[in-house]
């Protein structure tokens, strides 16, 4: 049954929408949401809008109730309203959580921050589409008759109304036998993109660093993942050792050590070797630290990030958050390696409000 | 798009109806002829959400209303049983999974509802044919949005329903003396002459009840402030309560803006007796249904179900009076004491304790009486006229307060008189701030004095200040509210731009 409900409803919902794009923002840059994937719905909390009126404020406002209780007990900081005689007459101002998917959410970030959409380029489009005539269908041009079926489906049906005669095997096929043969679209994956995120979750990491790191991984794996289907993503997480983990225990994990980045690389060095031959594949790599690395350890990194990953990457971007221990120093190594390499982009993070930057300077390229 | 929820009642469900019927009518209720229909809960949350009626104007507070009821209901917080509307024949809505002992109790205290609805002098004035007013009036808003886009009519209703609450809920039950028209701005050449103002009086007491001079002072007083509003020619001549008529007679509006600001009052003074007799309503049909659900209704299985909904019905919390509960329990107590004759001159001044508990003097006359209870008061006077200082402290009622310095609620009193000041003031224009026009052309300026009559609670200030928009955007000039902010007078101005508040000087 439809109803006029369902009208107001989705005005209602439409409205909502518009206060979550608004502050976008602050959503973002709370980890709540961290974990979820693709199209699951999430609840976002949004003040609920109401429409005012006058009203009489707590202070000097009071009530009369009933139950036990000495003169001057209280009875809790209540809901705004007052206990009136009218029970339930005003709902107070509280918060209403909104069901948005991640989906919706990615493309509402996309639009705030004006990323390009991201045009696969040439033959390197993931999926292609493709008809493939493999089904049949009543109604067609008379050029893709099925002439076969067409006489089988007649045949049944003189069959049935008695009308064949097996001495005189005449078969005339109506308008109604006619079957023609007709096509689905189904996509192909034609080329083939996996992403690499790797985290530095060693010591010098605090919670707030490994927090930013993961929020902004999150938004861009969401953003991403609503670009290109069939896309596949890789985690490797590392301190001074490098594990490769799955999706869920990247955006939880806690851990701590030394670090050594070269460990991290060597790791995606061997699942590019093993898993993703660069002829067929698109190769992005997300890498988040605080650039605290082992002293004479970024030799042995720059090395393997200039002759075995960025040769074959489309893509690699280096994150830096600020951390009170971190000296920071590796951001200069990859700057330097960035003038040489037109594939690398690198973001500073300087606190929460930065992931909205660092989500712009990573995707706002279109690469 | 007309949409038909009625199905036939099941079998089952009209024979409770008629049971019921019959009873509820042997023990003197009257009431028009009752529909009931089944609905599950998304209909019954949908027709909530209409505030009981099955066509509305789109809006989208109707979508969140019932966004609310929908998740209330899934997350298990709160149910609906039953919706009744006052109309003619009164409509009354079953919620379809409610269990059939349910049903019986839900039944039962609609039909006090509906005695109510048709006795109580306070819905005298109500359009009893509301639903097809409501089917109108969202026809025409339909229109509107129609002609002139979606955009501009849901932000006029926006604006409208913001001041919804600014109207006068005595209005339909009085003549007003101002209701005539004002003539022009500007009145012409007519000479202007303060009337006399006088009591009726035989002639030869004429010079003591109205004592010359006095009616002079008095003219001369009146002539003075013709004279002043002649020259800063401010109306309305006295505050206006009905802030809705007066927008609707004086704002620069369209006319479909006038037409749809006129809706939104009509529906606002359909639903306002409604709110003015919660508890007497609420309790009125409480009462029914218990007592005819104990009387006659329940089998020897129900009765465990029927008390627990009954108790989870009357049930209190610290903060919130129960309006079920206070009500029924007024009327019993109503009850009684005319059946024993606890009433008048020499009952109230009895003051020995023992022989007022053993008071009885077999009048009998408790029922006549809640029935003449029923027939004549709103909450306000009801508890006025019966709340009892016995009753107060049998059902432990206590005030609470707000105490700014430890951010609680705290109770403040059990005196019988406090809590009874507390109750009236919270019933009082249903516990809202009372805001009147004072000025139309305030600073001879076409500008809008608002005054908030302050008696210890202070507004809102966020949320007057976004109601100020919105009277500003109906206005069309300047508005001004006189208020008390911090203890100190103050006046909130918005002239379109932005609010500004200062201290009020008086001259």
């Amino acid at each position: 049954m439809t109803q006029n409900i369902d009208r107001d409803l989705q005005r209602f919902k439409h409205i909502v929408k518009g206060k979550v794009r608004s502050n976008l923002r602050k959503y973002v840059t709370h980890g709540e949401m961290l974990g979820r994937k693709g199209r699951e719905v999430v609840s976002i909390p949004v003040p609920n809008i109401d429409i005012p009126h006058f009203r009489h404020g707590k202070k000097g406002s009071g009530g009369a109730g009933q139950g036990e209780g000495e003169v001057g007990q209280s009875l809790g900081p209540g809901e705004p309203e007052p206990g009136t005689g009218e029970a339930g007459s005003e709902p107070g101002r509280h918060v209403r959580e909104v069901e948005v998917s991640l989906e919706e959410l990615a493309m509402m970030l996309g639009e705030e921050l004006e990323l390009p959409n991201i045009v696969p380029k040439g033959a390197e489009t993931l999926v292609a589409e493709k008809d493939r005539y493999n089904s049949v269908s009543q109604v067609g041009p008379d050029s893709l008759r099925h002439f076969k079926r067409t006489f089988k489906q007649a045949l049944k049906r003189q069959i049935a109304t008695g009308q064949y005669n097996p001495d005189r095997p005449i078969v005339i096929p109506t308008r109604d036998d006619t079957v023609y043969k007709s096509w689905t679209t189904v996509s192909e994956p034609r080329a083939n993109a996996v992403i690499i995120y790797v985290m530095d979750v060693s010591g010098s990491m605090g919670d707030e660093q490994k927090e930013i790191v993961r929020t902004a991984a999150f938004w861009i794996d969401t953003w991403l993942s609503s670009q290109y289907r069939g896309l596949q993503k890789r985690y490797v997480v590392h301190d001074a050792a490098a594990h490769e983990v799955d999706e869920d225990t990247f955006f939880r994990i806690r851990e701590s050590g030394g670090t050594r980045i070269s460990s991290a690389y060597e790791r995606i060095q061997r699942i590019i070797e093993t898993d993703y031959p660069v002829a067929d594949w698109n190769i992005y790599v997300f890498q988040f630290s605080d650039g605290d690395n082992w002293g004479d350890d970024n030799n042995a990194c720059l090395s393997i990030l200039k002759n075995h990953i960025l040769p074959v990457s489309n893509l690699f971007c280096y994150g830096q958050v600020e951390s009170p221990y971190g000296s920071g120093e590796y951001l200069r190594e990859v700057r330097r390696i960035a003038e040489i390499f037109d594939n690398v982009t690198t973001s500073l993070i300087e606190d929460k409000n930065g992931i909205y930057g660092c989500i712009k300077d990573f995707l706002g390229t279109g690469k | 798009m007309t949409i038909s929820t009625y199905r036939p009642l099941p079998a089952e469900i009209r024979a409770i109806q008629d049971e019921m019927e019959a009873i509820a009518a042997s023990y003197g209720l009257d009431f028009y002829e009752t529909i009931f229909e089944m609905l599950d809960y998304e209909e019954l949350s949908m027709f909530a959400a209409y505030g009981g009626f099955p066509i509305r104007y789109p809006h989208w507070r109707f979508g969140a209303e019932f966004d609310e009821l929908m998740k209330g209901y899934s997350y298990g917080l709160q149910k609906i049983y039953e919706m009744v509307i006052n109309t003619d024949p009164c409509y009354a809505y079953l919620l379809s999974c409610n269990s059939i002992t349910d049903q019986k109790l839900v039944i039962a205290h609609v039909y006090g509802h509906c005695d109510f609805f048709k006795n109580n002098a306070w819905f005298a004035p109500t359009n009893r044919r509301m639903l097809d007013q409501m089917a109108n009036h969202a026809a025409r808003i339909n229109r509107y949005i129609d002609k002139y886009g979606h955009e501009p009519v849901e932000e006029f209703i926006d604006a409208c329903l913001s001041i919804d609450d600014l109207i006068d809920p005595y209005a339909p039950h009085i003549v007003r003396t101002a209701a005539k028209e004002r003539k022009s701005v500007i009145p012409g050449d007519e000479q202007l002459q303060a009337p006399e103002r006088k009591f009726q009086a035989k002639e030869y007491m004429d010079s003591y009840i109205n004592p010359p001079e006095v009616i002079a002072k008095e003219q001369q007083a009146q002539q003075e402030l013709l004279e002043r509003q002649q020259i800063t020619r401010s109306f309305p001549d006295r505050p206006e309560r009905d802030v809705l008529q007066f927008l609707i007679n004086h704002a620069q509006l369209r006319e479909w803006q006038r037409d749809v600001l006129s809706i939104i009052r009509d529906e606002a003074y359909y639903f306002a007796p409604q709110g003015q007799t919660k508890i007497m309503n609420e309790g009125w049909a409480s009462y029914w249904h218990s007592t005819i659900m104990t009387g006659h209704g329940l089998t020897d299985a129900e009765v465990i179900d029927y008390a627990d909904h009954h108790s989870g019905t009357m049930a209190t919390s610290p903060t919130r009076l129960n309006p079920y509960k206070l009500g029924i329990e007024l009327f019993r107590d109503i009850e009684e004491r005319w059946n024993k004759g606890q009433f008048g001159p020499e009952w109230e001044a009895c003051d020995d304790a023992h022989e007022r508990e053993r008071w009885d003097k077999q009048l009998g006359l408790g029922r006549e009486k809640i029935f003449e209870v029923r027939r004549i008061h709103n909450d306000i006077t009801f508890i006025d006229t019966f709340l009892t200082e016995d009753f107060c402290r049998k059902h432990k009622l206590f005030s609470f307060a707000y105490n700014d310095e430890n951010k609680t609620y705290e109770i403040e009193s059990r005196e019988f008189e406090e809590v009874k000041k507390h109750l009236l003031k919270n019933l009082t224009n249903f516990g809202r701030p009372v805001i009147r026009v004072m000025d139309g052309n305030y600073l001879n300026r076409g500008d809008l004095y608002l005054q908030h009559q302050y008696e210890g609670n202070e507004l809102k200030i966020d949320y007057a200040e976004d109601t100020l928009t919105n009277i500003q955007k109906i206005w069309g000039r300047c508005v001004y509210l006189e208020t008390v902010v911090d203890d100190i007078q103050c006046l909130m101005t918005f002239d379109g731009h932005e609010h500004q508040r200062a201290p009020l000087i008086k001259n």
